[in-house]
């Protein structure tokens, strides 16, 4: 049995040499991203939707490459991605939608965070219907005309009303005091996830179905089934100032950067580079459809778009 | 999910042996009564005192909660407990995850690579199996873990191996000495069995937010995430082991001058061997079944591979990765299982070969240490390349050629079955409900059962999602029974073939540890967001056990009762009806049992997909800040429900069975 294995083993060994992989040696190879520079370690939490995943990965590449960081991305909930902040165990945040509940609990409160500035992207919520059904009756897309097709959009859920579907829970909604204060005719059911919400949205659009939900942009889906915003009355300053009262649309949300207090005070390059990091709905929305669409890792879609965008890249490194 | 409960005794004959004709008033008599009473009440009270509760409402106990979560967030580095106590147990705990890490998935610092290599870990897993086992499971051992490496998965397979490993270690280092303990004493066992029944029912998303707050966001967290729940089989199955020890045998020891310490070290341990293996598998389960769940605090590995396929609704790649854990799975069970079997008492060239063997692996381990071949795995994945595709194209031809039918089939239940009974459980005054649940209770297990569920309504009511628990109860049940059905069906049909079980089994076997995330998505196209996508879920996850459960029971009707019953000219149809399932009466109240019991586990999994109730609530107190508190009682709500029904039918099963 022993010369057996041995010659089972040197016959393996052999052959794995023989076929061109060698004797190359580990000690040989380059050492993992190791810290180059005096940037460090940069904690990048990475919140759990394809858009942010985009963020990070292009951020998580310049800091690499650029600035030679020791970038560890960490796969969090928004929630306690904050909570990192005061432990030390996440430096930045890339993508906040609002989270006022948050921002006052960790900038407010605790002191341990701070505001980078804005992402540039502009982040819409509001209610969305398919493609086709905005074709099919284009006067749907003013909520005025909801309660008339209100019937149509029953399902097994919705207790012989409407049914509106929200989606995760982590989304920020007002749906449905909305839904109350608008008198219309519909339920609100909640999914329970942005994989149940998109899976709705993309039935829907094959099966010409009738759905109504909760979306927003950017988003990577909406590359694939341009859905179609219906118009709530407009937003002004202060229309939802009370939660219970609200009738109106949502504002668009400037979405903006959040860094631990410690991070900001280091002197680290990579807070520069969260600081100065800046790009478009549309740049977000390439690289999450290179992820989401074409199956790219994160770091093979950040490298394409930042080869690409060598010059808004350069910018964010002054 | 492995809520492991002592089995009933065996069979008892059928109870309509001691239900003599005239009007006494019988079990299922009185059940129908209660029922007739709570309709008749519903009729009339429908609507009023119902204890609803908006999906943003909170009550003071929720906003209770909160504060205290706050103020421990807040207090974290000025407290003493943390600087002296979870400090320095997330320091221990930290080492050891990041030691097998380094071993065998990360690369420490200075190195690209982890310690050892694919080439050396296919060699100690095989090695290991061999000696606790035989040379068929370590071909299998090796066999497996070579095709996580060709699926494409090699690091995320090591990641969630070093997860497992270092978790099953700590459950197994805290659990067999209170195992043990539990065994020989029975007030130990009293105190531990609710905890165990908590740490078992409870929601991992309910601590999850909290361990991160004592124990950081890291290795340590998702290590004691997978720990509070992977411990529990350890403990009861080794207590259950001690005490299955004949009394007789541990007298005759004594009697021969054994202290308490010889007795345990020399005949209760040796003879519990084989059950105590048995736990150490349902252990390694269990820690496999979190795996996905720890991703979503930064636990590397294949669960992080299915959370975030499930993003883009990868279907393949999450299939993929849901595979590798199912392969892991079979591996460490079968090995485990072979250990249990193990006879001592080997052949005289069995050490030598081993201790050849061992040498031989040193060798492969230096290799996969040095050389760049035998560190990472070779090739680039095709073969997961493959399986994700197929899988891909699997589930599009489902969807396209199955909706009709499956959204049929869903109105159908949804009207028929769910609604009503959702309606007369949400809409009836609370104290109806509770007393109908009481009363059911009392007479389907006794005064005690009764007396408990009274307590579980009770405390219920207090945590405010009342309402939300009760649509949670209808839809629980409707799959129950659902797993009920497809259990008996399968289970006689498993009892009665061997064929049908030979090929079953192993779907059971993988149907029970593939991640429910993974079939979401399918799911979710077949029957849309819906209670009844929840339902279906939960049936995939809970049938299982029920069919195995009542395969078991059907085979162990005597022999002889069979032949005597088709000797006197009954057809196949009357044998299955009239005497093997009543005679695996205990096994189908054991089933029900713990159907139940994996059917609430996967009710966090449905509010994912549109059951909304307590599993939404759950899942929003993990996101939100503001709803932490709701999702913290809606957890309770959870484990409440389970004690109740627990009690419920094992008390009822211990009567049936009398």
């Amino acid at each position: 049995m022993t010369r057996l294995r041995r010659a089972v083993l040197g016959g393996v060994v052999l052959s794995l040499a023989l076929t061109g992989c060698g004797w190359a040696k580990v000690s040989d190879m380059a050492p993992a991203a190791g810290a180059r520079g005096d940037c460090g370690t940069f904690n990048l939490a990475v919140n759990p939707w394809v858009g942010y995943q985009a963020d990070a990965a292009v951020v998580a590449y310049v800091a690499a490459n650029d600035l030679g960081c020791k970038v560890v991305q960490k796969d969090l909930k928004e929630e306690i991605a904050w909570q990192g902040f005061g432990t030390g165990e996440v430096d930045a945040v890339l993508e906040n939608w609002g989270h006022d509940d948050l921002k006052a609990k960790y900038i407010g409160g605790q002191k341990t965070a701070v505001s980078a500035g804005s992402t540039g992207n502009e982040g819409v919520i509001g209610w969305y219907v398919p493609p086709w059904l905005a074709k099919a009756h284009p006067d749907i897309t003013d909520w005025k005309n909801l309660n008339k097709y209100a019937a149509n959009f029953k399902t097994s859920e919705s207790g012989g009303k409407g049914q509106l579907l929200d989606g995760d829970p982590s989304y920020v909604t007002n749906d449905e005091a909305l839904v109350k204060n608008l008198k219309l005719d519909f339920k609100v059911v909640y999914a329970g996830s942005e994989t149940a919400l998109i899976q709705a949205y993309r039935k829907a659009e094959k099966n010409k179905e009738w759905v109504i939900g909760y979306f927003y942009e950017p988003q990577w889906f909406m590359t694939e089934v341009p859905l179609v915003k219906v118009n709530l009355p407009a937003y002004k300053t202060g229309c939802d100032a009370d939660a219970e009262k609200i009738a109106c649309d949502y504002p668009v949300y400037d979405l903006d950067k959040i860094v631990s207090t410690r991070f900001a005070k280091s002197g680290s390059p990579a807070y520069d580079l969260v600081k100065n990091f800046h790009w478009t709905n549309d740049d977000q929305n390439i690289v999450a459809k290179y992820i989401a669409v074409d199956r790219m890792t994160p770091e093979a879609a950040a490298k394409k778009w930042v080869e690409a965008n060598r010059g808004k890249v350069n910018a964010w490194l002054k | 999910m492995t809520t492991t409960l002592e089995k009933p005794a065996k069979p008892a004959p059928p109870k309509q042996v001691d239900v003599p004709s005239g009007f006494r008033f019988t079990r299922p008599r009185a059940v129908a009564a209660i029922l007739v009473g709570w309709l008749l009440l519903f009729t009339v009270l429908k609507g009023k005192q119902t204890l609803s509760l908006a999906a943003a409402d909170l009550t003071d106990l929720h906003r209770w909660f909160n504060d205290v979560n706050d103020s421990i967030g807040a207090n974290r580095d000025s407290n003493p407990v943390f600087q002296y106590f979870f400090n320095d147990i997330r320091a221990a705990i930290d080492h050891l995850a990041v030691f097998v890490q380094e071993l065998i998935s990360q690369p420490p610092d200075g190195r690209p690579l982890p310690q050892i290599g694919w080439f050396g870990v296919v060699g100690i897993v095989a090695l290991v199996s061999w000696a606790v086992g035989n040379w068929r499971v370590a071909l299998l051992a090796a066999a497996g873990f070579t095709f996580l490496g060709l699926q494409g998965l090699w690091q995320e397979s090591m990641d969630t191996f070093a997860l497992t490993l270092s978790a099953v270690l700590l459950a197994l280092l805290v659990g067999i000495p209170l195992g043990v303990w539990a065994g020989v004493s029975d007030r130990v066992n009293r105190i531990v069995t609710p905890f165990l029944d908590f740490m078992q029912t409870m929601p991992t998303f309910v601590y999850l937010a909290p361990l991160t707050l004592f124990f950081l966001i890291g290795p340590a967290s998702a290590t004691i995430a997978t720990v509070i729940y992977a411990a529990p089989p350890a403990i009861r199955i080794t207590s259950h082991a001690i005490r299955a020890v004949p009394q007789a045998t541990v007298e005759a020891a004594e009697s021969l001058g054994a202290t308490r310490g010889q007795a345990l070290r020399k005949v209760l341990l040796p003879m519990s061997r084989r059950t105590v293996v048995m736990g150490v598998n349902q252990t390694i389960m269990a820690a496999l079944a979190m795996v996905t769940i720890a991703a979503l605090i930064d636990a590397p590995g294949l669960g992080k591979t299915v959370v975030q396929a499930l993003q883009s609704l990868d279907v393949g790649t999450a299939f993929n990765a849901g595979l590798a854990i199912v392969v892991m799975a079979i591996v460490l069970d079968r090995v485990t299982t072979a250990a249990a079997d193990r006879e001592r008492g080997d052949f005289r060239w069995r050490r030598h070969l081993l201790a050849a063997g061992a040498v031989g692996v040193a060798v492969m381990v230096y290799l996969s240490h040095v050389y760049v071949w035998a560190a990472r795995f070779p090739g680039s994945g095709q073969t997961g390349a493959k399986i994700a595709s197929a899988a891909d194209s699997a589930t599009t031809w489902a969807q396209d050629h199955l909706s009709g039918l499956t959204n049929g089939f869903r109105d159908a239940v949804t009207t028929g079955l769910l609604n009503p009974f959702q309606t007369l459980l949400t809409d009836s005054p609370w104290w109806l409900v509770g007393a109908a649940l009481a009363g059911v209770g009392a007479v389907l297990g006794g005064v005690r059962a009764g007396i408990t569920a009274a307590v579980c309504v009770g405390l219920l009511i207090g945590t405010g999602v009342w309402s939300d628990a009760m649509t949670t109860l209808a839809s629980t049940a409707v799959a129950t029974v659902m797993v009920m059905l497809l259990g008996v069906v399968f289970g006689v049909w498993m009892a009665r073939s061997r064929a049908v079980d030979r090929v079953l089994r192993p779907t059971l076997d993988a149907a029970q540890v593939m991640p429910p995330f993974v079939y979401l998505v399918p799911f979710l196209a077949l029957f849309g967001a819906t209670r009844f996508t929840a339902i279906v879920a939960a049936v995939v996850y809970a049938a299982p056990v029920a069919i195995k459960i009542i395969a078991d029971g059907v085979r162990k009707v005597p022999e002889t009762t069979v032949e005597a019953a088709t000797s006197a000219g009954a057809g196949t149809w009357q044998l299955v009806t009239k005497v093997q399932l009543p005679m695996a009466r205990g096994a189908l109240t054991l089933a029900t049992n713990q159907g139940l019991i994996y059917v609430l586990s996967m009710v966090v999994v449905g509010g994912l997909v549109g059951a909304g109730a307590l599993g939404y609530d759950v899942v929003a107190g993990f996101s939100q800040g503001q709803l932490y508190g709701k999702g913290l009682a809606a957890g309770l709500a959870i484990v409440l429900l389970g004690v109740m029904f627990d009690r419920i039918t094992q008390a009822a099963a211990r009567r049936t069975t009398r």
